[in-house]
């Protein structure tokens, strides 16, 4: 995904800022061209700021959602009920850690650090998806978000892997890959539950009921309010739009949850003939917004670990630099203190 | 007849001790989730902690039901070493604990490996794994050791702290047959070198503890294991029966 | 206090025996050592790879999209090079 050959973006943009206003509408046309004929932009091609600013955003925010996103499932690899459970959760969770790794290079190949982009969500700058600010009260809440934040997120992220970015369509075709059992484990987990004792079958109706409506958020806002659709869709970074990708993930769930043996907690939720899809009822934007500024149960539990984590590292980062330079030197040991 | 079912006997109990200690450690390696000094290493330390709980999931299967054993054995059954039950502490004490540990397992699957007894087959595959954890550890040790003064310090305390839990790994388990006393020379042979290389002073002091009863080996543990496997333990004691 | 970004490292996966290594994707490492053993955790896996490069990112040089004309169409105007160019007979075989 990332190549050396983009590090330079900074040299190009400077090369950029000489070039005289008929280069950049060649640049311009060129890469309106490229978009229009489904051809891929790279690293060190010209783009516009404002197409690489919209990336540098949403792919960080996406490695960013890795990230604080292992800690909700984190929470439970110590209580797995079975060590084939604990496996799973431990692979799952490491996975996170993967693919953050991933995104952040991705982003990397457009002129920022990963370190700038760490600082960026230390400092609240840059965001992450707001349904890891929702705690994991039971086990069953593991099983909940392989199936539904996982199944929101894999119905997000496909259609990512054509994104018109070389990069980060290249990283979102490794992640959706590794992903796959992803989903399939958490469903797994609560059709143990549900055909399990009343006591594991509660659990599993109570995660869904608390994660269902979090879950249809997670496409973010209506098509008439979200801000950067139309842009994004224009350069191909975004293929479908969030209502869309949102009935699709409904049309997806309903017939597994009959599966299941488990209900979606909500009462308009049925079949229409007429459209070919399921109706539902109305999700609580207030909610959404609330939690997007902060206001989530978990937001500043979430970030205070993270940045605690990164703290409380930097002794072992700033050793094996100075080791590093050290090696580099042909210096010993003798020489540190 | 008799020989056969003591043999049996020692084979069950050795396997309850080795794959108690790849449990336990596989545990403790599972809390960094989410709190690695880098994102790098969080991908390394989960990946140590997978192959541990592997063959853990295989020993403890030759010893009865793998989760019964892990879930529903009081502290007291447990047959771990002291050390692999030490709380992580700092990244320092995460990566001594992992050198001592992994180079006597390396050590003693190798051995294993070469057998023809009970574990010859699963310690011809984790002995592959070991190497790699031994490396690991060896690596962080060299740079931590021969890092910054803090890392140094850091690195110092940890071996000094956790010196004294490396003895009980070369205490014989029956049903385990190696040349323990080799063992132990080639592991303190090893990991001198390492820490001498790390610019880390080996340390003297004693490497068991003063209480005659025992430790881990037999079900004596220090008192932050209870702690662990009472979290570890809860959520499958509270649904007797049930499956997951 | 020491500046602790660590560099950044590309890494090359050979799949299998019989394939050449392929760009797999980048990650941060203090040293060469640490780079690799990163990258058999990160890029591996799964059982990707059989053998794993890794080359400090700064260290490619690497052609400009601005030289692409003058780099890459000049070979696109030599049909000869390529089998299909040539009419042999029908019937000929092992050509």
């Amino acid at each position: 995904m990332a190549t050396a050959a983009a590090r330079d973006t900074a040299g190009s943009r400077a090369f950029d800022a000489r070039a005289d206003a008929d280069d950049t509408a060649d640049h311009e046309r060129a890469f309106d061209a490229a978009v229009a004929a489904d051809e891929r932009i790279e690293p060190r091609d010209w783009m516009p700021d404002a197409y690489r600013a919209t990336l540098v955003r949403q792919i960080a925010q996406h490695a960013h959602s890795e990230i604080i996103g292992m800690q909700p499932e984190a929470n439970w690899i110590t209580r797995a009920p079975s060590l084939r459970r604990k496996a799973i959760l431990m692979a799952k969770v490491q996975d996170e850690a993967g693919h953050g790794l991933y995104l952040y290079s991705a982003a990397e190949t457009l002129g920022t650090s990963r370190e700038e982009l760490l600082d960026k969500l230390h400092t609240g700058r840059q965001k992450y998806s707001s349904i890891f600010n929702y705690p994991t009260l039971t086990w069953a809440d593991v099983g909940a978000i392989g199936w539904l934040v996982d199944g929101a997120a894999i119905t997000n992220q496909v259609p990512l892997c054509r994104c018109s970015y070389g990069p980060y369509a290249r990283a979102m075709v490794r992640v959706c890959k590794e992903e796959s059992f992803h989903q399939r484990q958490g469903y797994e987990l609560l059709l143990a539950l549900s055909k399990g004792t009343p006591e594991q079958h509660a659990m599993a109706q109570d995660a869904v009921d608390r994660w269902w409506w979090p879950s249809l958020m997670m496409f973010g806002p209506p098509d008439d309010e979200s801000p950067h659709s139309a842009q994004s869709m224009a350069w191909k970074i975004k293929r479908h739009s969030n209502d869309e990708l949102r009935q699709r993930f409904v049309d997806i769930c309903v017939p597994q949850a009959a599966s299941l043996g488990l209900t979606l907690p909500d009462p308009d939720l049925k079949w229409n003939e007429e459209r070919g899809h399921h109706d539902f009822g109305p999700i609580d934007w207030a909610e959404f917004w609330d939690v997007l500024k902060g206001n989530g149960p978990c937001n500043e539990e979430r970030l205070s670990r993270r940045r605690r984590a990164h703290e409380e590292g930097a002794w072992v980062r700033e050793a094996a630099a100075a080791h590093a330079a050290r090696q580099t030197n042909g210096e010993t040991g003798a020489t540190r203190a | 007849m008799t020989t056969t079912s003591a043999k049996d006997t020692a084979a069950t109990a050795a396997a309850l001790a080795l794959g108690d200690d790849a449990l336990v450690l596989s545990h403790r390696l599972g809390e960094w989730a989410g709190h690695a000094p880098v994102l790098e290493e969080e991908v390394a330390l989960a990946n140590i902690a997978l192959d541990l709980l592997g063959q853990a999931r295989v020993l403890l299967s030759m010893a009865g039901d793998e989760d019964e054993l892990a879930f529903l054995r009081e502290e007291r059954a447990f047959r771990n070493l002291q050390l692999v039950e030490q709380p992580n502490g700092d990244f320092a004490h995460t990566i001594a604990r992992q050198l001592f540990f992994s180079a006597h397992q390396y050590l003693l699957y190798g051995e294993l490996a070469s057998g023809d007894g009970p574990f010859a087959p699963l310690a011809g595959k984790a002995v592959k794994e070991t190497a790699y954890h031994r490396d690991h550890a060896e690596q962080w040790t060299l740079r931590l050791g021969d890092g910054t003064d803090e890392s140094h310090a850091r690195m110092q305390r940890a071996v000094d702290a956790l010196w004294r839990y490396t003895g009980e790994m070369f205490q014989p388990v029956e049903g385990v047959d190696v040349d323990w006393t080799g063992l132990e020379t080639a592991w303190l042979e090893w990991t001198g070198e390492v820490l001498r290389r790390a610019t880390l002073t080996v340390p003297e002091g004693p490497r068991t503890g003063a209480w005659t009863a025992g430790a881990g080996r037999q079900g004596l543990h220090t008192e932050p294991f209870g702690r662990m496997l009472a979290e570890m333990q809860h959520l499958h004691r509270s649904h007797p029966g049930a499956t997951w | 206090m020491t500046h602790t970004d660590w560099p950044l490292w590309e890494v090359f996966v050979r799949s299998r025996r019989g394939l050449s290594h392929t760009h797999a994707g980048s990650l941060h490492a203090p040293d060469a050592e640490l780079a690799l053993r990163n990258a058999r955790d990160l890029y591996t896996r799964r059982g990707e790879g059989v053998s794993i490069w890794v080359v400090p990112s700064s260290a490619i040089t690497a052609s400009s999209p601005d030289e692409k004309d003058p780099f890459f169409e000049p070979s696109a105007d030599k049909p000869y090079r390529h089998p299909t160019f040539y009419e042999i007979p029908e019937g000929v075989q092992h050509l």
